[in-house]
């Protein structure tokens, strides 16, 4: 906590004086670790996230799942006979600085494996650089299909948004029953775009409507003018999937405007900021996610369990995937034999059947697992399982 | 036809916070033919001051509970706010701009932008670069008019952007400092010889420009739920364009700039597409440089050789 605590903190600072490169934030999980890392007892793994910004909530959670999954994997002698120990840089939520610190991981930090980021533009910018330094990484939660495109280095461990669209389309409409829906994306952001274009494509074969198409871009304040043109079309909810800062106040603005229809939305609602900025306005709406917390096997259970003991609250479904990312690249070193980035990607690459807390993973082709979705109803300020379904 | 009055009540109710901020512009830009481009953390501060101060004054205790807040206290919040802004506003120039008052334009144009930068950043470091939740100094009330919903908070922005201009125009046009500041702004040497403290008159055309600020960073706040620190450096943009638009220099053309950039705003993000709302104040920003360059309501100044 103390550690994570100096993460954060180095982290405002960068973006305080607003340093071109990351300057050394880095924290071990070991203590008293030194960047001039033996590298004989010593498997250094990197993470890059938004530690500060509008998403810092997203960069939060994550690294306290993956150092959870990492102490535990210390606790039980380390990999290989080594001990695993994480860096972790603030990207601050942009795409120039997400490739910084990729960069900095690898030239600076010399570590053998690269966990992040959660937003899909950010996992872009973070991914290219590793798979041209041929270092694999794992995002824990970008959904975006182009994230693994980028090459054979680049894995993630959560469905992609053709499936996560065509989940919250069929609770639509066959869940819920409606026939008119709005979205309303943000154009600035590769995540809503792709799953909105996804959830339309899939809405639309169900016959369904989509009665109209706005647009917001990420740090916008005001969106009235959005909320206001949807009011006059008779839809009967607004697909808004954003990340939870905009939706928020998205969600205040339909109420204030007298627009009284749920909200639905993908896994970049997760957060317990959702409900601080949401209010009362945000009940009634309903998301998509990898994991209820409130409905889990018995291994997520331990999960939340040791989770809300370290760190005095339940995690989201970002600290689970944390977890999860960090947990299938330490099987895969196990694997591996070796600390070697090429033998780690193959690795990862042969991951089948691996028991996560959100689900059985099994790598495909195209470097993406299989696995289900559930969808969360938020009631009184807190997210509630309300069904799950298959691919 | 509901759907464009609600539009164009948004605009307008955008539009008076654009023209609060604008007003500071223009006042420091016609005294001393200077862009402060610290004004939109002026109005950042005066945001974060309402935040801090309702928190001190317990909302989260009214909120808690669904109670209203008292009006008394969100009195005291809004002059605590317009008050510290002053405070910042008098601070930055006498430490930044009084050093190059008579320098070359150009260094105190440069100087503001560094002004800027910093108060932007120290915002971060103090406040946390993350979005905060506005809390609720108004509690909502929402009328209906035939499908038109107006709310007590844009009501109330309406009514405390109107009673400040008219505080303004009254201050500028009746009072003795308000004269000596026409005086200036037309002549700041010959105010000088006629016994004139100028610099005092300066230090007071800081300290109601930023306090007209910190209104609108309260407001801004109601309005937009969430604030955080770089939210002064578009909306202070879009209301330097407001000061532009309207005449630079000129207190009426301020206000009439904001309200027609807000409803410009509102407009497009409506009927056209939201990616355009920011792009529609800076073509007007360029189509007003290329056909009036003096602004709607400004005047050509004969500039003395």
């Amino acid at each position: 906590m103390r550690s994570l605590r100096r993460t954060f903190i180095s982290g405002i600072c960068l973006a305080a004086f607003g340093a071109v490169g990351c300057k050394k934030s880095a924290t071990s999980t070991s203590a008293g670790g030194s960047t001039a890392a033996d590298r004989a007892t010593e498997i250094i793994i990197g993470h890059y996230a938004s530690m500060t910004g509008s998403t810092a909530h997203f960069g939060q959670d994550t690294d306290r799942g993956i150092r959870l999954a990492l102490v535990e994997a210390n606790a039980k002698g380390g990999v290989l006979g080594k001990k695993l120990r994480l860096v972790t840089l603030d990207d601050r939520g942009d795409s120039a600085e997400a490739a910084n610190a990729v960069n900095r991981l690898i030239d600076v930090e010399k570590v053998s494996a690269v966990l992040g980021e959660v937003a899909s533009s950010l996992s872009l910018a973070g991914g290219r650089v590793a798979q041209r330094r041929k270092i694999p990484m794992i995002s824990p939660t970008s959904t975006n299909p182009k994230v693994t495109e980028v090459g054979d280095y680049v894995f993630r461990v959560c469905f992609i948004d053709p499936f996560q669209g065509k989940v919250m389309a069929t609770f639509a409409h066959d869940y819920l029953k409606l026939t008119k829906i709005a979205i309303l994306r943000d154009v600035k952001n590769d995540y809503s775009i792709g799953l909105a274009d996804a959830f339309k494509a899939s809405f639309l074969q169900m016959s369904g409507n989509v009665v109209a198409e706005q647009a917001y871009s990420q740090n916008d304040t005001d969106f009235s003018a959005q909320v206001t043109a949807i009011r006059g079309t008779g839809a009967q909810a607004i697909f808004v999937p954003g990340y939870y800062s905009e939706v928020g106040s998205i969600a205040r603005t339909a109420a204030r405007l007298g627009l009284k229809i749920p909200l639905l939305g993908g896994d970049g609602w997760d957060s317990p900021d959702l409900f601080t900025i949401g209010g009362d306005a945000i009940n009634g709406s309903y998301f998509s996610d990898h994991f209820a917390p409130d409905v889990a096997t018995d291994k997520a259970k331990r999960f939340v369990a040791s989770f809300t003991t370290e760190y005095g609250q339940a995690p989201t479904g970002l600290g689970a995937l944390g977890y999860e990312a960090a947990e299938v690249l330490v099987d895969a070193i196990a694997r591996a034999g070796k600390v070697e980035p090429t033998a780690i990607r193959d690795a990862i690459a042969h991951t089948k059947d691996f028991e996560g807390v959100t689900g059985k993973i099994t790598m495909d082709a195209h470097r993406n697992p299989l696995k289900s979705a559930v969808v969360l109803k938020i009631e009184g300020g807190k997210a509630k399982f309300e069904t799950s379904i298959a691919p | 036809m509901t759907q464009l009055l609600q539009q164009i009540i948004n605009g307008l109710s955008l539009g008076s916070i654009y023209a609060l901020i604008a007003l500071g512009y223009t006042m420091v830009y016609g005294i001393l033919k200077l862009i402060n481009f610290a004004h939109g953390e002026v109005f950042m501060v005066g945001a974060y001051t309402g935040y801090y101060s309702a928190g001190a004054l317990g909302i989260s205790a009214y909120e808690a509970q669904h109670r209203d807040f008292p009006v008394y206290l969100g009195l005291i919040v809004l002059v605590t706010a317009m008050a510290t802004a002053a405070l910042l506003g008098v601070l930055i120039e006498l430490l930044a701009y009084r050093p190059v008052r008579n320098a070359p334009r150009l260094t105190p144009l440069i100087t503001a932008i560094g002004v800027s930068l910093f108060l932007q950043n120290a915002g971060m470091l103090l406040f946390s670069p993350n979005p905060q939740r506005y809390p609720a100094i108004l509690s909502e009330v929402r009328f209906e008019f035939f499908g038109v919903i107006v709310t007590n908070i844009k009501l109330t922005i309406f009514v405390v952007a109107l009673c400040l201009m008219l505080g303004l125009h009254l201050f500028v046009q009746k009072t003795w400092t308000g004269r000596a500041m026409r005086a200036l702004s037309f002549n700041i040497d010959a105010a000088k010889l006629m016994g004139i403290d100028t610099d005092n008159v300066i230090r007071s055309t800081f300290a109601v420009g930023s306090a007209l600020a910190a209104a609108g960073g309260i407001l801004f706040g109601l309005d937009q739920i969430t604030i955080n620190p770089l939210m002064g450096v578009l909306t202070g943009l879009k209301a330097f364009v407001a000061a532009v638009l309207g005449g630079i220099g000129s207190i009426p053309g301020a206000v009439v700039g904001g309200l027609l950039i807000g409803l410009a705003e509102q407009l497009t993000a409506g009927y056209l597409s939201a990616e355009y709302r920011d792009a529609i104040t800076f073509v007007i920003l360029i189509l007003i440089l290329l056909l009036k360059p003096e602004g709607l309501l400004g005047v050509v100044r004969v500039e003395k050789v």
